[in-house]
Formats: C-alpha cells, structure tokens, sequence
C-alpha cells in the first residue's frame, strides 16, 4: 500500500478536524442549544448559495487539496481509471472550462492553468428538468441537491448537464481498489453511494445547514486567503456580492442559458 | 409383481427427497430474535420516542427522517419527551446502538427483512 507521509499527514488532520468539528459538537451542545445557536449563524440561511473562485491565487496545490478536502469526508473512490472517475470537484484546461473564449494571441499562461471547476448549481438546472424521479431539484435556498435515495441511475441527468458536473457508480463504491482507497470509508459519519446512481456536489448542504462552509472553500482558504469566495448571491451584503462588484467576471457556457452560480475572476 | 425391488428402492428414494426439507430442519428452529442494547443505550434509558413506538413504527420514523432531511433540509427531531435530536441514521442512532449485529441484525434476519440502507450508510465498525 503506498502512502506518503504528506498523504498520511493530510488524511490524519482532516480526520482529527471532523472528530472536533462534526460530531463531537452535537455531543457537547445540550439538545436545544444546537437548535437555538443555528439561528445566529450567518451561512444556515440564504436564498441563493454561489461561489467566487479568484483564478489569479488558485494554484496547482490549493486544487489537489479541495479534491481531498471533498473527496474523503464525502466517501468518493477513486477508482484508478478516468472512464469510471467519480469527481465533485476537479480541474480543466482553460479551452474546456470556457469553451469558444480562447482567442488566438491570449495570454499564454491562462491555456497552462488549472482551473477549479464543479457544479455550478444552476438557475434553470437542466439535470433536474430531465430527472424522471425528482431525485435531482433545486433546493429553495439554490443548491441542485441529489436524492440518491430515488435515483434510478438513468443518467438523464448526465447527458442534460453541460458542464459534465455529475458522475455514475459503475460499481459499489466500497469495492474500489483498497491500494487507491486506504481506509475507505473515510468518514464514517457521511454514507457511501451504491452501485447504479448518479452523484455530484452537493455544495456540502450537509455543512451549511450547520453553519459550516463547504469543504473545499474552507481547505483552498487555508492555504490561501480568499481564493474561494462562499455566500448568498441574494444579499447584497454578502462577501461574493462583494467579491462580483469589485471585479470582472466570468462565468462557464453562461450562453447556455442555465444560470451557472459559480463566477471566475481571471485577471 | 414385476421389477418389485426396483419400485421399492424408488419409492423410498422418493420419499426420502420429498420429505428431506422436513427432517435437515428437524431441531434447528430459527433462534428467537434477542437484540441487545448497547451499553449507550442502556443508559440513555429512552430512545428518541418511547420503546414500544420505536418497535413498531421505528421503519416509518426513518422514513419521514430521511425524506425530511434530504428533500427539506428539515435536520432536527422535536421528540415527545420535548428533547431535540440531530435526524441521522448513521450519526444518531448508531452512536447508541453501536451493534447492527446486535442490534438491527437480530429482528431483521428472523423476520427475512433486508433493509437496503446499509448498501450505503456505513454501520459502526465492530470489535473482530
């Protein structure tokens, strides 16, 4: 089994932080007190969750530990090989995130970047029109939330989604290859999927309706202030309100017409 | 009578395999389901609602709680008792009832019930 000490270190804090932070919380507050605390918590309530990311201090680094950072409390295996890959977040070549926004003589760095892409939590969720079973809608509060309870595994979903948001269980998760997957279940407060159904993300709804941001924009802030930028798009006072005033941006396939709620700042 | 021994042999061969789920079964009656509370659980003293409640309708219970959760994002329990409880098969309930084998497994095997909710959530890891 190989592990390096990096791999060793990163899983071993994230599981220390999720013993302090996730259940041990619940365990301290008396019951009641959760409830009454949730009231004061800026991030439980809001009309419209989107996201900022700041192209210009995303790096290669932050990108691999937002893939972590989502990709073991959430239980998603990694599989060895792309054409089964399950992925929540990822990243693409400038060409494929904005796809007829390169132009011939651009700023050649932009075509080497990695860019930080995941669901974009729609206005007009296309994925969700052509759910069959309703296991795929659009929350009131904005986020495209699964099911996974009703998903049929027809894959509408995935061939109606056209930033390739969303990922199928070819297999039981837990039968991923141990050497890919040491300790899989990685946290076992969070479910696995099953064979046969659809996932994506979920933008950690489990998180925020506690009051926590999600996964991602808490580890890509801890290496670098600010590159994910997490809030209400409904309220004007809101940091990515904030963060979409003061600089230009932009946003993936917007022509589509799906009202994608994750912006880019570039330059 | 013709081929007499013949017959015999496959009358009782016969018989033999007709009455042979009755005698491979014969003193191995399915044992009486005996789930056990953890030691959590026993000091806790009341689930989530009353004992008798959660007997007959704890399937009902985790089903409203699961629709709750995850199409209304409605997470806490207003119980009876007046308590509140964090909606959680994996995080609430297993942190007392630690055992599925000891716990879940006992009704369920005897009674023929496969409930697929541990196709995905995680049962707590038990000792061996």
């Amino acid at each position: 089994m190989g592990m390096d000490r990096r791999r060793f270190l990163k899983i071993a804090g994230l599981g220390t932080m999720m013993g302090f932070g996730g259940k041990a919380a619940f365990e301290l507050l008396a019951p009641g007190a959760v409830e009454a605390s949730l009231k004061d918590l800026p991030l439980t309530h809001a009309k419209k969750w989107g996201m900022v990311v700041d192209m210009r201090k995303m790096t290669h680094e932050i990108l691999v530990a937002c893939q972590e950072a989502c990709h073991l409390p959430h239980n998603i295996p990694d599989w060895g090989d792309p054409r089964v890959e399950i992925k929540w977040n990822w990243s693409d070549t400038y060409e494929h995130t904005f796809p007829g926004m390169e132009n011939a003589y651009m700023d050649e760095h932009f075509l080497e970047k990695d860019f930080f892409v995941l669901c974009n939590h729609c206005d007009n969720p296309p994925c969700c029109r052509v759910c069959p079973t309703k296991a795929t809608w659009k929350r009131e509060d904005g986020v495209v939330m699964m099911d996974l309870h009703r998903c049929i595994g027809c894959r509408f979903c995935m061939a109606a989604c056209p930033f390739g948001a969303r990922s199928f269980n070819w297999g039981d998760p837990r039968k991923a290859p141990p050497d890919l997957n040491p300790g899989f279940p990685t946290n076992p407060d969070y479910p696995t999927r099953s064979k046969g159904v659809v996932e994506k993300c979920n933008f950690c709804a489990e998180r925020i309706a506690v009051g926590e941001y999600p996964y991602c924009v808490e580890a890509a802030n801890q290496l670098k202030e600010g590159t994910l930028i997490f809030g209400d798009l409904d309220d004007p006072n809101s940091d990515v309100r904030e963060a979409l005033r003061s600089h230009y941006t932009i946003r993936r396939k917007a022509e589509l017409g799906t009202g994608p709620n994750i912006y880019y700042i570039v330059s | 009578m013709y081929d007499g021994v013949k017959i015999i042999i496959g009358i009782i061969i016969f018989l033999v395999l007709l009455l042979f789920p009755a005698w491979y079964q014969v003193g191995k009656a399915a044992k009486v389901p005996d789930p056990k509370l953890a030691e959590k659980a026993l000091k806790a003293e009341q689930c989530v609602e009353p004992k008798l409640f959660m007997k007959t309708q704890h399937m009902k219970l985790l089903d409203e709680w699961r629709d709750e959760v995850v199409r209304s994002a409605d997470r806490y329990y207003q119980s009876s008792s007046g308590k509140t409880y964090y909606k959680s098969l994996q995080v609430t309930c297993m942190d007392c009832h630690s055992s599925k084998k000891e716990f879940c497994d006992q009704c369920h095997d005897y009674l023929g019930v496969v409930p697929y909710c541990w196709d995905c959530h995680i049962e707590p890891k038990e000792n061996g």
